[in-house]
């Protein structure tokens, strides 16, 4: 038969519930340590409990005794593997590359795997595992002096510096020269990182949690040194990434695991395990310098943020790189250093740079415009850039003074009257804040393949992960609407490395970079059929490879912009702050299912709350080890701590992209605690400089009202 | 593989979703892990292990509980449902129907853990039990509204990591409603 095009609304841009929403409300969707295999055997890690040294010696022969231990994998039995490649995001951390030698270099190194019938009996054997070392001294105090640090570049150079700074700062009418921080944050998702790893005729299989599955499979060949062919890695659901699901410690503990004992082994991180295995946010320390005239035009700029790595693998958290994107200055300084300390390497974690980057750099200007007198949506006007401030280079597209003019309105940001300390309800002291946010909009290579089935129906075939984004979604619509069909005649597959090379699930590229691909293919599928070709049982099947479109990308400075507002009530008794509303509105491409997209921005924005007044990981440096590494030692933002947010978008297509997308997951963060940090300021009249604001912190700085 | 019955293991009959199941039981598996690991009941989480996230939890003679602080040979004799045995053949709770009309979800892992709390907590409103933030705690005040606020505090034992709260927090106000309606019809 034919397909004929049938009568249909436009998918993207329309409201759709989730394809697989019964699944998730009905329990019936596996993840990752779900599914089931026979003779599964189940494998525990073993972390330090010293942050540095080396291993003496570990006393096996008591846990192999114990009952259903089958195997217990260390740096004096495991397999060796390959780190010496670089893999499609760098080298590899070698902290996921286990059991390779005695160096201890944090704690919660893994050492050890025990493997047992039952996990109870692996737990039981793990716990009882004596491993002896040799402690030497360690370092993991971020606060101090840090003479060693030095700068590491990242997306961009690590240092830019423009203009004189020294003279514009002197020139300067007002200068705002302040210091922020922000914590060690971990991401933290609901799942915990599970693999289940089997050889099954000759081929490698991990049943895993990962935000791509291409990837990681990628790395697990290079890392054991197997064709690329024999390893398939698949992640149908996966139950929250943040940035913290790529290749770690587990999965490769797996694979050793299985490789070894000829049976399926599964590993699963606990929660207390993830503070050490799963990466997190390093600690900043941020100094910014603002110089500008009385009319709030900037003459001086810098951002200087430091951060920490671990002494393995080198990851910086860029936070002054949002700078080079917001604001134009006469003399523009950027620099991002690193120490390194031992801890664990941090990572990638919702909006890397820029949610840290934005807290400092937007509070920042918070305090310029109450020094200039001037409202702060009109000092980022002001100072609004016609094209990159330190690139030159135009905008894609910029409507970030939109985003503001439409969110003052509909938050009611006219009536503010900017002086703080002024508001009473009973106790409570009130204000309100705002910030700006952006983010990078950008694409990764991929490749699709689309079929128009022999029953008229279409199967898209694209490596994305769902990691909660609706990903699977948003590739219906997309499809449907290239192929000028209704979603509901379109079947997407993902979460599978067989199906091919397709960009992660990150840096907020996964459904532009998807998309790309699927468009590709279904319109050349749909032009095919036009020609009214009959379809064979097989179906049609049409490939696509984005590469060598999204390498012909002109180069321009790409970002989502946004606007946040926040309402705070602020209890000078307790010194709770408790946020009573917020609002962001965002410029961020076009939004391909309103109903997803909403949630995407809303939960980013409840990080933000989290981030400004909850979130903190405490390293004890005696120890080197964290205080409470569990959801009650770290506080992340509960039901009762989350008001209405409102989240809502502009008009704002990305012209030169096919479908118009930009990406929305990271930016909900950004600027979010910088917007709650400058409501507490415009309640009390004191700045908090250091996150989270918490408690004591609001107590002891007290109330200038 | 199931360990024989011995001083360390039992055998028990679980009562989950109005069946009755026997296995042989570690003593110290929780009832989460008989769940998922024994009885490929995967639909109730593990989030953290240590009653701290809500994922886990799941119906106890229709009161809510977190699985991974019960022991499952504590469980014998109780009614246990689970996310699986909500729905109505084809026909979705009412909580459950909600969650998905109005995205009260994202990465899905906590959402059995939500859905079992909010029907919970829908029912614990009706039969008059107050919460911290609930104004009016004298017996003779009745139920107080099922305001978001209300709601937000009895759900805040269920942590949702993508940040679906407002949604959530939506769609159990919403099944409440639908609850109160068909009372009230």
């Amino acid at each position: 038969m034919t397909t004929a095009p049938t009568a249909r609304e436009n998918a993207v841009g329309t409201a759709h519930t989730r394809v697989e929403g019964r699944d998730k409300v009905t329990g019936a969707a596996r993840y990752a340590g779900e599914i089931p295999f026979a003779d599964l055997a189940h494998g525990w890690l073993v972390l330090s409990t010293v942050a540095r040294g080396r291993i003496r010696s570990i006393d096996t022969a008591d846990v192999l005794a114990m009952p259903g231990v089958v195997a217990v994998l260390h740096h004096g039995n495991a397999p060796r593997v390959e780190t010496g490649y670089v893999g499609m995001l760098g080298v590899p951390d070698p902290t996921s590359a286990v059991f390779q030698h005695d160096r201890v270099p944090h704690a919660g190194w893994p050492v050890a795997l025990v493997v047992a019938d039952t996990s109870e009996q692996a737990r039981e054997a793990a716990e009882a595992l004596v491993v002896h070392y040799e402690q030497e001294p360690h370092d993991v105090d971020f606060t101090g002096e840090h003479p060693d640090a030095y700068p590491v570049d990242s997306h961009g150079p690590a240092v830019i510096e423009k203009g004189d700074l020294e003279a514009e700062l002197a020139a300067s009418a007002v200068v705002v020269d302040a210091e922020y921080t922000t914590p060690e944050e971990h991401h933290n998702p609901m799942e915990p990182h599970a693999a289940t790893a089997r050889w099954d005729g000759g081929r490698l299989e991990l049943v895993d949690s990962n935000q791509g599955t291409f990837w990681v499979a990628s790395e697990l060949a290079k890392m054991f040194s197997l064709d690329p062919a024999s390893v398939r890695v698949r992640s149908e659901h996966v139950g929250g990434g943040f940035g913290s699901k790529g290749l770690r410690a587990h999965q490769v503990a797996a694979v050793m695991a299985a490789t070894e004992l000829h049976r399926p082994v599964r590993v699963v991180m606990t929660r207390r395990q993830m503070f050490s295995l799963a990466g997190y946010r390093s600690p900043t320390r941020q100094r910014l310098r603002l110089g500008a005239d009385a009319d709030g035009r900037l003459r001086a700029l810098e951002h200087r943020s430091l951060s920490a790595t671990s002494t393995v693998h080198e990851f910086i958290e860029s936070a002054a790189g949002p700078a080079r994107t917001m604001y134009g200055a006469d003399a523009h300084h950027t620099a991002n250093r690193l120490v390194r300390l031992d801890v664990p390497t941090p990572t990638w974690m919702r909006a890397p740079g820029e949610a840290p980057g934005s807290f400092a750099l937007e509070s920042a200007f918070d305090e310029l415009a109450e020094k200039c007198g001037l409202d702060p949506i009109e000092l980022r006007a002001r100072n609004d850039p016609e094209a990159g401030p330190v690139s030159g280079l135009p905008f894609s597209g910029r409507n970030l003074i939109a985003c503001f003019r439409e969110g003052a309105r509909r938050f009611g940001w006219a009536d503010r009257d900017p002086r703080p300390g002024l508001r009473r309800e009973g106790r409570l002291l009130l204000g309100t804040g705002t910030a700006a946010a952006s983010f990078p909009a950008g694409a990764g290579p991929s490749t699709a393949a689309v079929t128009a089935e022999a029953d008229g129906t279409y199967t898209v075939r694209i490596n994305a992960a769902d990691i909660g984004t609706g990903a699977r979604t948003a590739m219906t619509l997309v499809a449907a609407d290239a192929l000028r069909t209704a979603p509901d005649q379109v079947r997407v597959r993902i979460g599978d490395s067989d199906l091919g090379p397709a960009f992660i699930a990150g840096g907020s590229m996964g459904t532009r970079s998807w998309a790309w691909a699927v468009t590709i293919a279904a319109e050349e599928l749909r032009e095919r059929l036009a020609l009214g070709a009959d379809i064979p049982p097989e179906g049609i099947t049409v490939r696509s490879d984005s590469t060598e479109a999204i390498g012909a990308l002109a180069q321009k400075e790409r970002h989502s912009f946004g606007a946040q507002f926040a309402e705070v009530a602020v209890d000078p008794a307790t010194g709770e702050v408790r946020v009573r509303r917020m609002l962001g509105i965002f410029a961020a491409g076009r939004i391909v299912n309103p109903l997803t997209a909403r949630n995407q921005f809303v939960g980013g924005m409840t990080w933000g709350i989290s981030m400004a007044l909850h979130e903190e990981a405490v390293r004890d440096r005696a120890l080197g080890s964290h205080y409470g590494a569990d959801l009650a030692g770290y506080h992340v933002a509960a039901h009762a701590d989350v008001p209405a947010i409102e989240a809502d978008w502009i008009d704002d297509p990305d012209p030169d992209d096919p479908v118009g997308i930009k990406g929305i997951g990271e930016i909900g963060i950004v600027g979010a605690a910088a917007a709650i940090a400058n409501a507490v300021w415009h309640a009390t009249g004191v700045r908090h400089r250091d996150l989270p604001i918490r408690p004591d912190r609001v107590l002891m700085a007290g109330v200038r009202a | 593989m199931a360990p024989a019955p011995s001083s360390t293991s039992s055998d028990i009959t679980l009562n989950i979703n109005g069946e009755k199941h026997t296995l042989p039981v570690d003593h110290r598996t929780t009832l989460l892990d008989a769940l998922r690991e024994r009885l490929d009941l995967t639909g109730t989480k593990k989030g953290c292990d240590q009653g701290q996230c809500g994922a886990c939890t799941v119906l106890l003679d229709g009161r809510r509980a977190v699985s991974c602080l019960q022991l499952a040979v504590a469980a014998e004799g109780r009614e246990i449902t689970t996310i699986e045995g909500l729905a109505d053949g084809d026909r979705l709770h009412p909580v459950q129907q909600a969650f998905l009309d109005l995205d009260g979800y994202q990465c899905g892992y906590c959402t059995p853990g939500q859905i079992c709390s909010a029907i919970a907590v829908i029912e614990e409103h009706a039969a008059g039990w107050p919460s911290a933030v609930t104004d009016d705690v004298r017996p003779e005040a009745g139920p107080p509204p099922l305001s978001p606020e209300e709601i937000r505090e009895r759900m805040s034992g269920n942590l949702c990591r993508c940040g679906a709260y407002v949604s959530i927090a939506q769609a159990v106000a919403r099944a409440a409603e639908a609850k109160t309606g068909e009372a009230a019809a």
